[in-house]
C-alpha cells in the first residue's frame, strides 16, 4: 500500500484532523511571523483541499461506492452486530458538500490575506477561521448523531466569535449574540432530538437508527425536532431573521464561510429526512383527523410552503435593503428557498410509482442548486466585502460610479448577478431551469411563482448594480483602487468555477450531482453498505 | 475518466434540454446580426454638437452627484404600491432575538400538529 492510498483511508480523518491540528498551531507560528502564519493557514487549507478531492476521486470511480471510516482501530461490536465506535462515512451526498465546502474555504482564506491585514488579532481570526473549516467538515463527514451535534457546536461558536470579530463595532456584537442564542437553541434541540432516538434505539450511527427506526410516536417528536432545528440553521422563513444580521456584519471572508455552515445544516436536514427517516416516509400513513396521507406527501408539502415563504420574502425583503451585505443575505435567504422547493417537491413524487422521474429531476435541480447557491451568493459576499475595503461604506446609498476605479471588482459582480438571478449561460440557470420544471409538473404554480421571484431577484442586483457600479465618478471615490491581488485572485476562483459550471453543466451533474442524489434516494443501499463495511 | 465528449453533452431536463454552446451561437449570431443593422444607420451626425447630448427633457444638466439616482430611490413606485405588504415584513422583522425564538416556536407547533403528534 503506497502513501496515497493510505492517506486515501485515513482521509475522512485527516480532512477534519488537519484545519483542526492547524487551528491550534496556528497562535503558536503566530508568534514566528504574521507572513508565516498567513503562509501556514493557506497550506494548511490547500492540503486539506487535496485530501478532499483524493477522498472525492475514489468515491466516484465506484459507483454507489461508501468510504467508512471507524475510529479506534478495530471495530467493537455489540450483541446486536452493530458497531460502538464513532464512524465517518463518506457517500456521494457527503463528497458532494465536501467539495462545495473546499472551494469556500481556499477562497476564503486567500481573500483573508489581504482583506484582513489591518486588523489586529489575526491570530485569533485564523484558530476561528480553521476551527469553523474543521467543524464544517466534521457536519459533513459525520455519520454519528452525536458527532453532528459536536461538530454543529463547534461551528456555531467558532462562527460566533468570528461575526463578531470587529468588536469596535456594537452591531457587530449584537449580531455574534442573536447568532449564537439561534444556533444554541436550534442545536440543544437536535441534541434533544439525538436523545429520543438513542434512548429508543440504543444508537447513535446513521446508518444504525436508520435501519432500526419504527416511526413510533417518540420518533414522530424526533424528526419534527431534528427538521425544525436544522432548518432554523440554514435560515428558512420565518426563521431567517438571525441570518442579514449575523451575514451583514460578519466580515465577508467569514460570510464566505458562513454560507457553507448554513447549507452544512440544510445537508444536516437532507441525511435526517432521506437516510434515517428515508424508509419509512413511503410505508407510513399520517393521520389527520379521519384522513390518511402519506407520510412523504404531508412533509413534502408542508416544506413546499416553507419554500415559497422562503423566497417570497427572502426576494421581497432584499429589494427594500440598502444596505449592501443585508441585501445579498435576504437573496441568500431567497435561494435557501429554491432548493427547499425542489426537495419539497421531490418528497411529494420520488417515491410515488408513477411519477418518480419528475422527483428525482426535481432533487437534482435542488442539490445542483445547493453548490450553485454556495459558489454565485459567496462570491457576491466577496464583491461586498471588496467595496467596504476600497470604500469603507456599506449603504447602497452612498455608492456610485465604483465600475470606472473597480474593473475587475465590476465584472466579477456581474457574474455573481447573472449567476444568482439564474440569467443563462451561468451556472443558476442550468439548477434553476431542472426546478423550474420538475416543480411544474408537481404544480404549475409553485413554478410561475419561482420563476417571478427569479425575476425580482434580477431587479434587485440591477439595483446594486445601477446604485454602486453605475453613475457618473463621484468626487469622494476619487482615490479609490482595486483592490489587492489575493481578493481579486479568490473572486476570480469563484467566478471562473461558476462559468465553468455555466457552460458545463450535464457534465457537473453526472459527475458530481447524480452520485449525491443516488446517495439521498438510496437509503437502503447507505444501511448496508455503512453496516456491512464495518 | 472525464472525456472530451463530456464538455458538449447537452442537460437533458424532463421535458426540455438546456446546452450552453448552442445558446451562444445563437447569441452570437444574433449580436452579428444587430451589428449590422447598426452599421446601417446614418454616419453624418456631428459630435461635439446638440445631435450627441444627452436629451434631459429641456431641463439643464445637475451636477455629477446630482445626478446619479440613489439605492432608495431606485424602486420607490414599487414599494409605494406595496407599501401595506412591507408595513407588515417590517413589522415582523423586529430584530429581537426573542423573537426569532418565538418564530421557531411557531414553526414547531405548526410542524408537530401536521405530522399529528398533538
Amino acid at each position: 500500500m503506497n502513501i496515497i492510498d493510505d492517506i486515501i483511508l485515513h482521509s475522512p480523518a485527516l480532512i477534519v484532523a488537519i484545519p483542526l491540528l492547524g487551528a491550534f498551531l496556528t497562535p503558536l507560528v503566530s508568534k514566528i511571523n504574521d507572513k508565516l502564519r498567513n503562509i501556514f493557514v493557506i497550506f494548511i487549507v490547500l492540503f486539506t483541499s487535496a485530501i478532499v478531492l483524493l477522498l472525492a476521486n475514489d468515491i466516484y470511480l465506484v459507483c454507489g461506492k461508501i468510504h467508512t471510516y471507524v475510529f479506534g482501530g478495530n471495530a467493537p461490536i455489540t450483541e446486536g452486530g452493530f458497531a460502538i465506535r464513532i464512524l465517518f462515512e463518506v457517500d456521494g451526498l457527503n463528497i458532494f458538500m465536501a467539495l462545495i465546502a473546499t472551494i469556500l474555504a481556499i477562497a476564503g482564506v486567500i481573500y483573508s490575506w489581504a482583506f484582513m491585514k489591518e486588523n489586529t488579532g489575526l491570530d485569533k481570526y485564523y484558530t476561528l477561521y480553521l476551527l469553523m473549516i474543521a467543524g464544517m467538515y466534521g457536519m459533513i463527514l459525520t455519520g454519528d448523531m452525536f458527532n453532528f451535534f459536536v461538530f454543529l457546536e463547534i461551528t456555531s461558536i467558532a462562527s460566533c466569535a468570528l461575526i463578531a470579530f470587529w468588536t469596535n463595532k456594537g452591531k457587530a456584537i449584537d449580531a455574534g449574540f442573536k447568532y449564537i442564542v439561534v444556533s444554541a437553541t436550534g442545536a440543544l434541540f437536535v441534541l434533544f432530538a439525538i436523545a429520543i432516538l438513542y434512548g429508543q434505539y440504543n444508537a447513535l450511527n446513521m446508518a444504525v437508527l436508520a435501519s432500526k427506526i419504527q416511526f413510533s410516536f417518540l420518533d414522530k417528536i424526533a424528526l419534527v425536532i431534528l427538521i425544525s432545528g436544522l432548518a432554523m440553521k440554514a435560515g428558512i422563513v420565518p426563521m431567517h431573521m438571525w441570518l442579514p444580521d449575523a451575514y451583514g456584519r460578519a466580515p465577508a471572508s467569514v460570510t464566505l464561510i458562513l454560507v457553507g455552515v448554513t447549507q452544512a445544516s440544510l445537508y444536516g436536514a437532507l441525511r435526517m429526512i432521506f437516510t434515517l427517516y428515508g424508509g419509512k416516509l413511503t410505508t407510513t400513513m399520517n393521520q389527520i383527523g379521519d384522513v390518511s396521507i402519506d407520510l412523504n406527501l404531508v412533509l413534502g408539502i408542508f416544506i413546499v410552503g416553507l419554500a415559497l415563504l422562503t423566497i417570497f420574502i427572502g426576494v421581497l425583503m432584499a429589494l427594500k435593503e440598502n444596505n449592501f451585505k443585508r441585501m445579498i443575505a435576504f437573496a441568500a435567504v431567497a435561494e435557501i428557498g429554491y432548493m427547499i422547493l425542489a426537495i419539497g417537491a421531490a418528497l411529494t413524487t420520488v417515491f410515488s410509482t408513477n411519477d418518480a422521474g419528475t422527483g428525482m429531476m426535481a432533487l437534482k435541480g435542488g442539490v445542483f442548486h445547493i453548490l450553485n447557491d454556495a459558489l454565485d451568493v459567496g462570491l457576491l459576499f466577496l464583491v461586498a466585502g471588496a467595496i467596504y475595503y476600497a470604500t469603507k461604506e456599506t449603504s447602497l446609498n452612498q455608492l456610485g460610479g465604483l465600475a470606472r476605479n473597480m474593473k475587475y471588482t465590476t465584472i466579477f459582480f456581474l457574474i455573481g448577478l447573472l449567476a444568482v438571478s439564474g440569467m443563462p449561460p451561468m451556472n443558476g440557470f442550468a439548477s434553476k431551469l431542472i426546478i423550474y420544471e420538475s416543480t411544474y409538473q408537481v404544480n404549475p404554480i409553485l413554478s410561475i411563482i419561482a420563476i417571478l421571484c427569479s425575476i425580482l431577484l434580477l431587479a434587485v442586483f440591477v439595483k446594486v448594480f445601477h446604485s454602486a457600479f453605475l453613475g457618473p465618478k463621484l468626487p469622494k471615490f476619487d482615490n479609490v483602487k482595486e483592490v489587492p491581488k489575493s481578493m481579486l485572485l479568490a473572486m476570480g476562483i469563484i467566478a471562473t468555477i461558476i462559468i465553468f459550471i455555466g457552460l458545463f453543466p450535464d457534465m457537473v451533474v453526472n459527475y458530481i450531482v447524480q452520485p449525491a442524489v443516488n446517495a439521498l434516494t438510496n437509503n437502503s443501499n447507505y444501511i448496508s453498505n455503512v453496516i456491512g463495511g464495518i | 475518466m472525464i472525456e472530451i465528449q463530456d464538455f458538449l453533452r447537452t442537460l437533458a431536463t424532463n421535458s426540455g434540454f438546456w446546452n450552453p454552446l448552442i445558446w451562444g451561437i445563437i447569441i452570437f449570431i444574433a449580436l452579428l446580426i444587430a451589428y449590422i443593422i447598426r452599421g446601417r444607420g446614418k454616419k453624418e451626425y456631428k459630435k461635439q454638437t446638440e445631435q450627441t447630448k444627452v436629451f434631459l427633457s429641456g431641463n439643464p444638466e445637475l451636477e455629477k452627484e446630482e445626478m446619479h439616482v440613489k439605492a432608495s430611490n431606485v424602486y420607490w413606485g414599487f414599494m409605494e404600491s406595496f407599501k401595506w405588504l412591507y408595513n407588515g415584513l417590517e413589522k415582523m422583522h423586529t430584530g429581537n432575538v426573542s423573537d426569532y425564538i418565538l418564530w421557531f416556536v411557531i414553526i414547531l407547533g405548526i410542524f408537530f400538529i401536521i405530522l399529528g403528534v398533538i
